[in-house]
């Protein structure tokens, strides 16, 4: 079945526009629990003032910044109305940089853009990204919320991800190298021989949420009146004698190998 | 029961997970971090007189506040009936070898497509590992290669890839193929040959706006926020102190001290 558009745009590159329509590429397949109270009744939620117990009605509470702790500077209404985007239908992209440029880090949430009027433009602006390997960074503003994201071509088709802003992701390389000694070149090779005979290619469809799966089934015998067993779970943690590893998994996949030769 | 918050994912004082990498024979305990944060708190809900609120269960029938005690979890398997599962229960649903990293599978770092990409973290050694885990990250770091795992955290199974960067192991976790849609579940058309004279336009207009490298945007919004809040501050205008103030539980944290230490050996 078909997915209905959550929004529609414009791509806009220079003077060059190109309506779109936006669909959702991820699906929620998180296993959603209720809070309900001891006669499994569905509970309701309200704010309180600590020190009374007592409610506090909606339109009698207000929103505060805390600038340290215990002073609060409180926004009205129209600041946070002052503060809003102004809307638009622009999805601009600024610039193009060499995909590989963007670090995983940076990718939030991905969406389709689908053509919405000429399909030639659509698919020609896909090729011509997968053509130079570029990826676009655009912004936009969708459902009084500013958007930064990136613009790319996978399997003919446009992907629009949100990403992240500055200063909400740490990068690596500023921080300290871990302390502790460092591997000899011996150990080294043998990780590197050890990596090289499990590399293999990213397939996706070979991972499946197996707790997820399990989830939905307890859930499934519980509520037909079984009981379940589960084995109980210990912690445990291990730490082993680097280099007689290092060859004892060498030789265990060789020994893998060979069976499957 | 525990209720499930975005906030929880922003605490980092202490390690969001402890735990093992496998690969080969060789265990790597680990301890891991959010590599991304919240540029600010969430704004507080406030009472008439300024008194920061708290969010209560009640119960509509009686108009009781509830304790966490008083409340469980329920699957809603038809309209209004429910399947209760206990903290213990979805604890034992993960069994002991789901909860290691076991990198089964080493890949080309860059052959993975961003559509998977969900939320970074970084590993830091557990102390007595600092060895294996510098290992891992040269020996990973020399081929290019992620390696690839899924392991359960926090009542969660994640798909994850361990990237070497910078010295020090990013995991990023991934979502699970089935939750992304195709191009055709969505109901995009199938693509239409295309006249090379339009691709060629195109490319001409990327040429034009090329840049080297990628630079992070700001966030706008949260700076037009805080101008608001300096502007009141400095007038003295709305500005509340709350008596009786319990510590906020989702203070933006110093994520960066936090790495800092535990890579130089000061986390537990």
């Amino acid at each position: 079945m078909a997915a209905r558009s959550i929004w529609k745009g414009e791509l806009k590159i220079g003077t060059s526009k190109l309506p779109v329509k936006l669909y959702a590429a991820v699906s929620d397949l998180n296993v959603r629990f209720h809070v309900l109270d001891n006669h499994k009744t569905r509970v309701k939620q309200h704010m309180v003032a600590p020190t009374s117990g007592q409610e506090v009605p909606a339109d009698e509470i207000k929103k505060g910044f805390e600038v340290e702790p215990g002073t609060f500077v409180i926004l009205t209404a129209e600041d946070l109305d002052g503060i809003k985007p102004e809307s638009s239908r622009e999805i601009e992209i600024d610039k193009f940089v060499p995909a590989a440029k963007i670090s995983q880090q940076w990718y939030e949430r991905p969406y389709y853009l689908g053509p919405d009027g000429s399909e030639k433009d659509y698919f020609a602006l896909a090729e011509a990204l997968a053509k130079t390997e570029r990826e676009g960074i655009a912004n936009w503003v969708m459902r009084n919320k500013e958007y930064n994201g990136a613009l790319r071509s996978q399997d003919g088709y446009l992907i629009l991800s949100t990403l992240r802003n500055e200063g909400e992701v740490i990068s690596a390389a500023e921080l300290p190298k871990p302390l502790g000694r460092a591997p000899s070149q011996k150990e080294i090779k043998m990780a590197q021989q050890l990596v090289s005979m499990l590399a293999d290619e990213f397939k996706p469809s070979d991972y499946r949420d197996q707790y997820r799966e399990r989830l939905l089934s307890f859930i499934e015998r519980k509520a037909k009146g079984h009981k379940p067993r589960l084995s109980i779970v210990k912690a445990k943690r291990k730490t082993t004698a680097l280099d007689s590893v290092l060859a004892r998994s060498i030789a265990s996949l060789k020994k893998k190998e060979k069976r499957a030769a | 029961m525990t209720t499930k918050q975005a906030s929880d994912e922003q605490t980092g004082a202490r390690p969001f997970w402890s735990g093992t990498i496998t690969f080969g024979l060789v265990s790597v305990p680990v301890n891991l971090f959010p590599a991304s944060r919240s540029l600010r708190s969430p704004l507080r809900m406030l009472g008439p007189d300024g008194e920061p609120l708290a969010r209560k269960y009640y119960s509509e029938k009686t108009e009781h506040d509830l304790d966490n005690d008083e409340l469980e979890r329920g699957y809603e398997m038809a309209a209004g009936k429910f399947v209760v599962i206990t903290d213990d229960e979805l604890e034992r649903l993960a069994p002991e070898k789901t909860r290691d990293i076991d990198l089964a599978r080493f890949v080309d770092e860059d052959s993975i497509s961003p559509l998977y990409f969900e939320r970074g973290y970084f590993l830091t050694p557990d102390r007595g590992a600092e060895k294996a885990y510098k290992l891992l990250a040269e020996a990973m770091a020399k081929d290019g290669r992620a390696g690839i795992a899924t392991f359960v955290m926090r009542g969660k199974e994640h798909l994850v890839a361990i990237f070497s960067d910078s010295g020090i192991l990013r995991a990023e976790t991934m979502r699970f193929p089935d939750e992304i849609r195709s191009p055709k579940e969505v109901g995009l058309p199938a693509p239409t040959k295309v006249s090379p004279a339009a691709v060629r336009k195109f490319a001409g207009l990327i040429k034009r706006k090329a840049k080297a490298t990628f630079s992070p945007v700001k966030d706008a919004e949260t700076a037009r926020l805080l101008k608001v809040v300096k502007q009141r501050r400095a007038k003295r205008s709305n500005v509340v102190h709350a008596k009786n103030e319990e510590p906020a539980a989702d203070n933006v944290i110093d994520l960066m001290a936090v790495l800092k230490r535990s890579l130089r050996g000061g986390q537990n």
